[in-house]
């Protein structure tokens, strides 16, 4: 159970990943050079994700991907600092992390796929409907 | 049987775009410990990978390992790697039985021999043979004639990768690991009881990736999952460091969360990835549910003297010894350490439980 309550305060895991979320911010500003932290592997005990999440907050963005189950992206109330959560078709999630970036890189349209885009796109209106 | 496809086109034919696979690899990525920035890399490669023939044999098991994998929901990461692989055999969930099952067997054999990569989950029997034949084919025999034409063999639970359970004193059975009887084919220990499942297709998937297997430990276990230890990886270590320690299951301690180490916890000698993995699609884990790790991964954790007795518990008599060893050199961690280990050993060996006086003195 991962319940705000608090907790977190105990395990003082939280600090460890802001810290690291204010150099990566700090990284991408003088190279832009995007960072991504991958939440899945940190050690964080019950109610150390929602402080997280309430540290960060929600900024003016919020996307939702729906390829193999939905996707949620939500730029955090500081710009550039990207939450991710990746769902399967169950709902279930199955990553989630934090990228330091302009645009969160499963936004932007993949090559292979605007290829077959072009291909696909019909010469007018018309001959869609038909 | 293994086709020609990519698994890139096979996956394109399930329905799941460039996004979707995209998505899977940061998954994948991230449950593998590779850096974030990994998944790029990973999907570029696993969009070209051939689709490899496994061949999964089942010995003296529980079928725990494959429910593990399997009940993992589908369409997951691990569903969909193991939709993406040609599985030609695997008598639990194969249609075919008894001749039909080995034909198929021996079909994929022949079709992908020196290719196919060779799962097997349980320990094999050695005392007699007969007691655990698949279609009257003993399992040692099985297994050696099928790991010739393997290019791998992932040896899948703590059963096939150090004996299991079967093994546990007066092992009956005479059960032996794979690693026992396959000495000239890489070997991949995914060892657990049972082992996560996305730790199964991650292995999985990391041969695809890179076509080669994955960095082992000295057991054979891949380090990405099994690296650290599940002390190094809990939530709960800061309570360790401060000395914070529950005492009973319903004391204050517990109730507050603290560390489980005198509680009989195995997490210092336990190399696993529950910590950050967690099972039940990530929902929770041993410790997080309050329960002392038993150090399942670990070869001979069935015969270690006690899933409640704590490591050791460092005394005056201890310190006393570390004292003098401390005088000739040695450091104390390392003296303390010996102590519990030593005591660790003469269970094992003789199959005593250790009491916490014993571990005192």
């Amino acid at each position: 159970m991962r319940s705000a309550d608090n907790e977190s305060k105990i395990y003082g895991n939280l600090d460890a990943v802001l810290a690291e979320v204010r150099h990566a911010l700090g990284k991408f500003l003088d190279t832009g050079e995007s960072t991504t932290i991958d939440l899945n592997a940190l050690p964080f005990g019950a109610g150390d994700e929602s402080a997280l999440f309430e540290a960060l907050g929600h900024g003016e963005v919020e996307m939702v991907l729906t390829a193999m189950g939905q996707s949620r992206l939500w730029e955090s109330r500081y710009a550039g600092v990207w939450l991710v959560a990746h769902h399967n078709g169950q709902g279930e999630r199955v990553a989630l992390q934090i990228e330091i970036t302009d645009v969160p890189s499963i936004a932007r349209s993949q090559r292979g796929d605007m290829e077959e885009a072009l291909r696909r796109l019909p010469d007018s209106p018309w001959s869609a409907v038909g | 049987m293994a086709d020609t496809d990519t698994l890139g086109e096979s996956l394109r034919r399930l329905g799941v775009t460039r996004r979707g696979f995209l998505k899977f690899c940061a998954a994948t990525a991230s449950m593998m410990a590779l850096p974030p920035g990994a998944a790029a890399a990973m999907a570029a490669a696993l969009e070209k990978a051939r689709r490899p023939s496994v061949i999964w044999l089942s010995f003296q098991e529980c079928t725990g390992c494959t429910e593990s994998l399997t009940r993992s929901d589908a369409p997951s990461l691990e569903g969909l790697i193991f939709n993406a692989i040609s599985l030609d055999y695997h008598h639990t969930l194969q249609a075919a039985a008894g001749s039909a099952a080995e034909a198929a067997r021996e079909q994929a054999m022949k079709e992908s021999w020196g290719k196919y990569l060779l799962v097997v989950d349980g320990s094999i029997p050695l005392a007699n043979p007969g007691y655990s034949t698949i279609a009257g084919i003993s399992n040692v025999e099985m297994l050696k004639e099928t790991a010739q034409g393997a290019a791998a063999i992932v040896a899948v639970g703590t059963c096939a990768a150090f004996g299991g359970l079967p093994k546990a004193r007066p092992n009956p059975t005479g059960a032996v690991s794979v690693s026992d009887l396959i000495t000239d084919k890489p070997i991949i220990n995914v060892s657990g009881c049972p082992p996560i499942g996305a730790v199964i297709t991650g292995v999985l998937a990391q041969y695809l990736t890179f076509g080669q297997l994955p960095d082992l430990d000295a057991y054979r276990r891949p380090r990405a999952f099994y690296g650290q230890s599940i002390h190094d990886r809990c939530y709960r270590r800061p309570f360790y460091d401060k000395g914070l320690f529950a005492e009973s299951f319903d004391d204050e301690g517990a109730k507050k969360g603290w560390c489980l180490y005198r509680l009989g916890c195995k997490g210092p000698m336990t190399y696993n990835a529950c910590a950050t993995l967690r099972w039940n699609q990530g929902t929770s884990w041993p410790v997080e549910a309050g329960h002392p790790c038993l150090g399942c991964s670990e070869p001979s954790f069935w015969d270690a003297g006690g899933f409640y007795k704590a490591l050791s518990v460092p005394t005056a008599e201890v310190a006393r010894t570390a004292g003098y060893a401390l005088a000739a050199g040695v450091a104390i961690g390392g003296v303390a350490g010996m102590v519990g280990q030593s005591i660790k050993t003469t269970a094992a060996t003789g199959h005593q439980k250790v009491t916490v006086d014993e571990l005192e003195a």
